[in-house]
């Protein structure tokens, strides 16, 4: 019995994808209604379903792909020529076949699916009740029977370029993937071991057997890409269906059909962007009447892209529809209280756009069939990510909608650069890794500065968080105290830094070495180190040794660089895709005068510095410090704050034996602002800002739960970084 | 012996492995391989039984310190890892031991469940001791050994 289980299964297989392959001919045919290759080879697929149903004893399937070809025969004989009635009458058969198939599959019988209905209608097309007679193109000879081809029954059952595929199972090829794995380990082994041996024969050999190794594992990671076609030659029905559906007009392009992706992530991709492609036309495209209106084509277009950008495949689906109604969307959301109204008015324009990746928003004016449930985008978003992609939107009313999906090339392989931190490597994945720095050891101490227990590093004027891999390595609190990383700074001899990407943020990561790029084979974790976040698989090297993938966003947490505040706040975050209108500002916190809370915006701070109580002279009524060479002017922030009276100079004369200093330049002219205590650098977004009337006061802002200032420095200073005036001098003197 | 005996549902086998002074015995069936001198990945901040993760042949498995998991002092340094590889529901998790023995077929006769007087995780993790002429054999309870290392208890 096993036997004609096999055949069965193999019959629905087979089956399927000739169905696959009549749905592509079909929409082909429509676009071309005289191609007879293609006429040859619809009736060629119905043909094989017919013979195999026969073979199988599956009646009613027979029966109906016999009043198929039927239908086909008339078309084929010139009597018909195609036309939507046929082409639905013809997709309908597809249906209704793999409805029989899924019964085939599950219980060895066609079950009692009724085609009854299905058969009558391709009869009553097939007699010309698909209204549009044949009329012969004139000159055009009819269309013959020789371009058709008439298939013997006894032809075998694969006619079209069978022989130049082979079917092999996903398992089959993951176990040679594993093998290669271990091929490569064996040949360093050899290749070890040749070149002690000093033997020219057995060194040749090991080079060949290098080289093909390498071949071989190429080979067979190649195996798993599939072309984003295999996805993509589904839409074109899917168009159709929701393009009659909504009485709409829809014309699809497509554009690099070759991409080639993952198998798994071609099977992830395909409900989401079913989803998008529906979505398009039913909200997206305007009717047909509404276009020519506006000046239009009446023809909606839906224009699918796909292409390789920095090892990610990007997939575009735009519209030329009516683009999204953002006050639509505010209205929407409100309405159903996923957002406040505080936070509407708060969000800017690409932001509400971004609504429409919540759950239970639908923007659709009346619910469809297909689509307009309020599920969906949120499903689209979420399927994506789960994939390691993301998702963004773009639209402009009246000219349309883009929806970019970006996801990795495949799940299993990736580019990774190899770092080492102690005696092991990791390897973070390239697309993470913005650039390399490396600091020389004579430079370290000038060009690594601290911010209170935060080291920076200044890149091309931006500063960089620094954050040293192994300092993560420790459990409980961060061990960044800033004796240890003083300390760590003068101990090392040179810096490596991997400048990292984490959402918008970057940060330097402070490895021991950096190794190379290589491609890695991805490995699952086991349940008992998979929870650590910092952690996102593992690989095999090629010395043999395992060696864990870092997960960049979790380091990012992990050290603080994004703070968990802002992955965890509501609406804002969850929304905060790729397009991010209002980008989050590093802020400097610190405590300023009465002990408020201040911030600075980083980028207007040149240095942090500390300095000994001792090292303060007095020149000219004004505390400065010898700098660079140079003198710098210390003043308080009290005393620039506005409405502050000359008060004690807590800081330089009462505080501990060091105090610390924003180092402020402007216009060639530098700085000290002596503050009372550097608390912390934040990431915020400087919208909701509550405005203020004092002079040099941005406006203030809760930061951490509590109220913070944000300071103008340029303000403030004005009159200080001028050419000395003597109150502001006087202000810094003591009292 | 054990000829005379055709009636094997009463007697099983299990692979006796050394840690400290414990002999503990693990199910043969839940045994893939015992594998030795392989090189560890250190995990950091993974929990303290962990380890490290070990290549076996293309895979990767999370390997378990035995003696961690009964609270014993740590291994003497100069002995070459010796790990028992178990078959689990998730894959292959490695158990670092000391030693491994001979597998030894045993008699649910000679079977006694933990003594109350034994406290402490190893009473968690053995469901009892097989009374041998060389000693007792620790029976381990795999799964709960597993799952108390990945923190799964309650």
């Amino acid at each position: 019995m096993s036997g004609l289980d096999t055949i069965a299964k193999e019959f629905v297989v087979e089956s399927r994808e000739n169905l696959d392959q009549l749905e592509i001919d079909l929409m082909a045919l429509e676009g071309n209604p005289s191609s007879r290759e293609t006429l040859a080879s619809i009736f060629r697929t119905v043909h094989t379903i017919k013979g195999a149903a026969g073979f199988m004893r599956l009646a009613k399937l027979e029966a109906l792909a016999h009043s198929g070809e039927s239908l086909l025969s008339q078309l084929r004989d010139g009597v018909l020529v195609i036309n939507p009635v046929i082409t639905s009458a013809l997709l309908a058969l597809a249906d209704c076949t793999r409805l029989m198939l899924t019964h085939v599959e599950q219980t060895g019988t066609e079950g009692d699916t009724d085609c009854a209905a299905i058969v009558e209608r391709l009869a009553r097309v097939a007699e010309g009740g698909g209204q549009t007679r044949s009329r012969q193109p004139d000159g055009a000879p009819p269309p013959e029977a020789e371009a058709v081809g008439q298939p013997n029954a006894n032809e075998g059952n694969r006619p079209v370029q069978a022989g130049s595929n082979v079917r092999v199972s996903v398992e089959h090829l993951d176990k040679l993937m594993n093998l290669v794995g271990e091929l490569v380990l064996a040949r360093n082994e050899i290749i070890q071991f040749s070149a002690i041996q000093e033997s020219s024969a057995l060194l040749n050999t090991s080079q060949r057997l290098n080289s093909i190794t390498t071949l071989l594992q190429e080979g067979i990671m190649k195996t798993r890409m599939q072309p984003i076609d295999k996805v993509w030659n589904k839409l074109p029905r899917v168009v159709r269906d929701a393009a009659q559906y909504c009485g709409k007009r829809v014309r699809l392009e497509m554009e690099g059909k070759d991409t080639e992706l993952d198998r798994t992530l071609i099977e992830a991709i395909q409900d989401p962007l079913t989803h998008v492609i529906r979505n398009s036309i039913d909200h997206g495209l305007e009717t047909w009447e509404k276009r020519v209106a506006a000046g239009k084509s009446a023809e909606g277009h839906i224009r699918l892209r796909a292409f390789h950008e920095g090892g990610q495949v990007t997939i575009e689906v735009s519209d030329d529809g009516g683009g999204i109604d953002v006050a639509a969307i505010r209205r929407k959301a409100l309405e159903r209280g996923l957002i406040t109204p505080e936070q509407s008015r708060g969000m800017s324009e690409p932001e509400a756009m971004n609504l429409v990746f919540l759950a239970g928003l639908s923007t659709a004016e009346k619910v469809t069939s297909i689509s307009g449930r309020g599920v969906g985008m949120d499903v689209v978003k979420t399927n994506i990510e789960q994939i390691g992609g993301k998702v963004s939107i773009q639209s402009q009313a009246g000219v349309g909608t883009t929806l970019r999906m970006r996801i990795p090339l495949t799940l299993a392989i990736m580019t990774a650069l190899v770092v080492t931190s102690g005696d092991e490597s990791y390897a973070i994945p390239q697309v993470n890794v913005l650039e390399l720095v490396h600091v020389d050891a004579k430079d370290v101490r000038a060009k690594i500065e601290m911010m209170c227990d935060a080291a920076v590093y200044r890149l091309r004027g931006e500063l960089l968080p620094l954050v040293w891999l192994d300092g993560q390595f420790t459990s409980g609190a961060s061990d960044t105290t800033r004796a240890r990383l003083v300390g760590r700074l003068t101990e090392w001899d040179a810096l490596n830094i991997v400048v990292l990407q984490a959402d918008e943020l970057k940060f330097g990561l402070i490895v021991d070495d950096v190794s190379d790029t290589q491609e890695i084979v991805v490995k699952p974790l086991g349940r008992h180190v998979r929870g650590i976040p910092i952690f996102a698989g593992a690989t095999i090297m090629g010395n043999g040794r395992v060696a864990l993938i870092l997960d960049v966003p979790g380091l990012a947490v992990r050290s603080s660089v994004l703070s968990e505040a802002r992955e965890k706040s509501a609406v804002r975050s969850d929304v905060s895709l790729e397009a991010d209108p209002e980008p989050t500002q590093a802020l400097l916190l610190f405590s300023g005068p009465d002990d408020t809370r201040m911030a600075i915006p980083l980028s207007r701070i040149t240095r942090l510095e500390e300095f000994s109580r001792a090292s303060v002279e007095r020149v000219g009524g004004r505390d400065v410090v010898q700098y660079f060479g140079d003198t710098l002017s210390l003043t308080d922030i009290a005393t620039l704050m506005p409405g502050a009276r000359a008060r004690n100079r807590a800081s330089l004369t009462t505080a501990s034996e060091s105090f610390q200093v924003l180092v402020y330049s402007k216009d060639g002219r530098q700085l000290g602002v002596v503050v009372d205590r550097i608390l912390d650098t934040v990431e915020e977004r400087l919208v909701n800002l509550r405005p203020t009337t004092r002079q040099g006061v941005t406006g203030s802002v809760v930061i951490n739960g509590r109220v913070t200032e944000i300071l103008d420095l340029d303000t403030l200073c004005a009159d200080v970084v001028a050419p000395p005036v003597s109150e502001d001098a006087h202000a810094g003197a003591e009292a | 012996m054990p000829g005379r005996r055709p009636d094997v549902s009463d007697r099983r086998q299990y692979v006796s492995c050394f840690v400290d002074d414990l002999m503990v015995g693990i199910k043969v069936e839940d045994v893939q391989e015992v594998t030795s001198g392989s090189e560890l990945t250190h995990v950091p901040l993974a929990p303290a039984v962990v380890s490290g993760l070990l290549n076996l042949r293309g895979h990767i498995v999370t390997t378990i310190d035995l003696r961690r998991c009964l609270h014993l002092g740590s291994r003497p340094a100069d002995q070459p890892p010796v790990h028992i590889i178990l078959r689990t529901d998730d894959g292959c998790v490695g158990l670092l031991v000391d030693q491994v023995g001979d597998v030894l077929e045993v008699d649910d006769e000679d079977f006694e469940a933990p003594p109350r007087t034994l406290r402490g995780s190893l009473r968690d993790l053995i469901t009892g001791a097989y009374k041998l002429d060389g000693g007792l054999l620790l029976a381990l309870d795999t799964e709960r050994a597993l799952a108390f290392s990945s923190g799964e208890q309650t």
